[in-house]
């Protein structure tokens, strides 16, 4: 062994006896162990180079502007631009005030919590069907996986040419029904039309990490249940189900965020909020009243709302992981 | 084995045939929409059958949209982002699992604490931050004082120098995109499950940080690194929000842009055959990577969110 790197080595010894006493002058100055390899390099330069480009990244382009939604959603910007003044929580409370914005949230939150759980259940039916049949499994896996490819706004595209009240074949053959179909006008066949795009768009999702937790569950547990006689629903119930708990939480959090950012694109394209803000989310208002109506103050405010609503289903995503960690099989 | 049940095998073959369906289904009404002409487009019943100007319709809208430099500007912007937070978070991961400095922690946090928010809830203050990059740096400068003492010393304007505005740049449709700590996280996660014996190895032949991270935990990481790639691609390319919200001229539009301005609007001429068309061309990048490599995808899926 040559003699440097028998250095080097007792050296990395000697760091790690020395670490609890230098854990004193401040866990944050001498950096903490958490995460860090066993075996690793001591060279700070260089490591600052590595770290370098996320860091400039992150700064310009998320602590700057988050920092500026937060400073602004407390003052209030003159016509002019010119003066700021500090109003304190006056933007929130004129926000949380105006019945638009309560309409906005309102609507928000029956489009999502709709939105998450059809999603699930249709993904759980087909999953559940998945995992029972033998034969041309590769395919039916392959077509239901396909619009995961698409954007949001295209499955826009693709169901408002469906449900164009003058062309779409679809709402032909409502009208033929006698159901004077017009989502242009009628606030409910708009929102219908929205969820129907989100839920066609995002069922491939759940279904994917559906699929692989109904394949994780051990066919010994699944065979203990056969032998007790339980019938194929029953075992899916009883054991399949619970057994995939965890995931089905993750994927409860990730429809509810897939629910509030990313539908935008299908919003945008097939009613662009309207009819008379029967479609305008949280997400399409921050939008809407910030590019829109060039309201900034306000639209700040939103925006540090929607923040918060972040940080709580990041919080709830990461338990979620946690317990996919701990408890599957 | 457990026991077989035919009626429970045929219920379930009915409901993924249904649910294939329920995909395919405005899939193929957008197809027939696309290969009808403008006339045949609006009668009443819709055709079935698909008409014989899907080539011609395509043609068309490709031509109509300029589609030509939207596509390119979508690949551009595309291979920016795969690229740009791959290679960006691949070397930021290796720094906070393979090194000892001051301030480990902060930076980690620094890093982790961007995956809370989303970037569609900072909407606006990030498109002033595209706007004006060279802000916070002018304003930075200016209170220390060095943006007047160059001015009165050498003349030299630092405010006009630092004037950059990324509205209609790849740089503006690409770094917002690119600042969330997502991969970087991955790659620190799967770094963690890499054994240590490896690096004590490395060390022992005497090979330095750098040689390592090149020569054994790259070739590693192969593997992550597609998947990743894969999800990072359909995330690029099937961006909405800001392409729409940063580009203000036509010829920096991506394709995704382009196929919006296609929808007929509510009193123009139903033009769907050309949308319907033009939809195609713009989906099948990301389709043909979904169906080639859905065995990489699916990994890459999963795995990213752990």
């Amino acid at each position: 062994m040559p003699a440097s790197s028998a250095m080097r080595l007792s050296e990395g010894a000697a760091t790690r006896l020395r670490f609890p006493l230098r854990l004193k002058l401040g866990s944050l100055l001498s950096s903490s162990e958490t995460g860090l390899k066993a075996s690793h390099f001591r060279r700070p330069w260089l490591a600052a180079g590595l770290l370098a480009p996320q860091l400039l990244i992150l700064l310009f382009f998320f602590f700057i502007p988050t920092w500026k939604a937060l400073s602004l959603a407390f003052v209030q910007v003159d016509p002019f631009g010119a003066t700021m003044i500090f109003v304190g929580l006056d933007n929130f409370t004129t926000l949380f005030s105006s019945p638009e914005y309560r309409d906005s949230a309102v609507l928000t939150l029956w489009f999502t919590t709709v939105q998450c759980f059809v999603t699930l259940f249709v993904a759980c039916l087909f999953a559940f069907a998945t995992d029972q049949v033998m034969r041309g499994r590769a395919i039916y896996k392959g077509v239901i996986l396909l619009p995961y490819a698409i954007a949001p706004a295209i499955s826009g595209v693709l169901w408002a040419f469906l449900f164009n009240p003058t062309v779409g074949p679809l709402a032909q053959i409502l009208d033929e029904l006698g159901y004077a179909w017009d989502p242009n006008r009628r606030p409910s066949d708009a929102l219908l039309l929205v969820s129907v795009a989100a839920i066609w768009k995002h069922v491939c999702y759940d279904y994917i990490f559906l699929v692989a937790a109904f394949l994780a569950v051990p066919a010994s547990v699944i065979e203990a249940g056969a032998i007790d006689g339980a019938g194929p629903v029953r075992r899916f119930l009883t054991i399949t189900l619970p057994m995939a708990a965890p995931t089905i939480f993750f994927l409860i959090v990730m429809n509810f965020v897939y629910g509030l950012f990313e539908t935008f694109g299908i919003i945008d394209v097939i009613t662009h909020g309207g009819p008379a803000g029967s479609t305008n989310t949280l997400v399409y208002k921050v939008y809407q009243d910030g590019f829109r109506q060039l309201d900034l103050g306000s639209s700040a405010a939103q925006s540090v709302v929607l923040m918060a609503i972040a940080v709580l289903f990041t919080v709830l995503q990461f338990r979620a992981v946690e317990r996919k960690v701990n408890y599957q099989v | 084995m457990v026991e077989r049940h035919i009626w429970l095998s045929l219920f379930c073959h009915v409901v993924l045939l249904i649910g294939a369906a329920a995909v395919c289904l405005p899939l193929y009404f957008a197809f027939v929409a696309g290969s009808l002409t403008v006339g045949e487009v609006q009668q009443v019943p819709f055709p079935l059958v698909p008409g014989d100007h899907f080539v011609e319709n395509t043609v068309t809208a490709w031509m109509e949209g300029d589609f030509g430099r939207l596509y390119l500007n979508s690949i551009i912007v595309t291979v920016g982002i795969v690229v740009g937070k791959l290679a960006v978070s691949v070397i930021a991961g290796f720094a906070v699992t393979y090194f000892r400095f001051p301030f480990r922690m902060t930076a980690f946090w620094l890093i982790f604490i961007s995956l809370m928010l989303p970037v569609e809830v900072r909407i606006i203050p990030t498109y002033e931050a595209v706007a004006d990059a060279g802000g916070p740096l002018r304003s930075f400068f200016g209170a220390i004082g060095l943006t007047g003492f160059l001015a009165s010393t050498t003349g030299y304007q630092l405010d006009a120098a630092l004037q950059w505005n990324m509205i209609n740049s790849y740089g503006g449709l690409i770094l917002p995109l690119i600042a969330s700590a997502s991969a970087t996280f991955l790659f620190r996660q799967f770094f963690l499950t890499v054994p240590d014996e490896l690096c004590e190895a490395a060390k022992l032949d005497g090979a330095g940080p750098l040689k390592f991270f090149r020569d054994v935990l790259l070739p590693l990481s192969s593997s992550n690194i597609a998947a990743l790639s894969i999800i990072l691609f359909l995330y690029g390319w099937n961006q909405y929000l800001w392409p729409l919200l940063f580009t203000t001229e036509k010829e920096m539009y991506t394709a995704m842009i382009g196929l919006k301005d296609l929808i007929p609007v509510a009193d123009a001429q139903p033009a769907w055959h050309l949308a319907m068309a033009a939809s195609f061309f713009v989906m099948a990048p990301p389709a043909l990577v979904i169906l080639l490599m859905q065995r990489w995808f699916t990994r890459g899926l999963v795995d990213s969110s752990k």
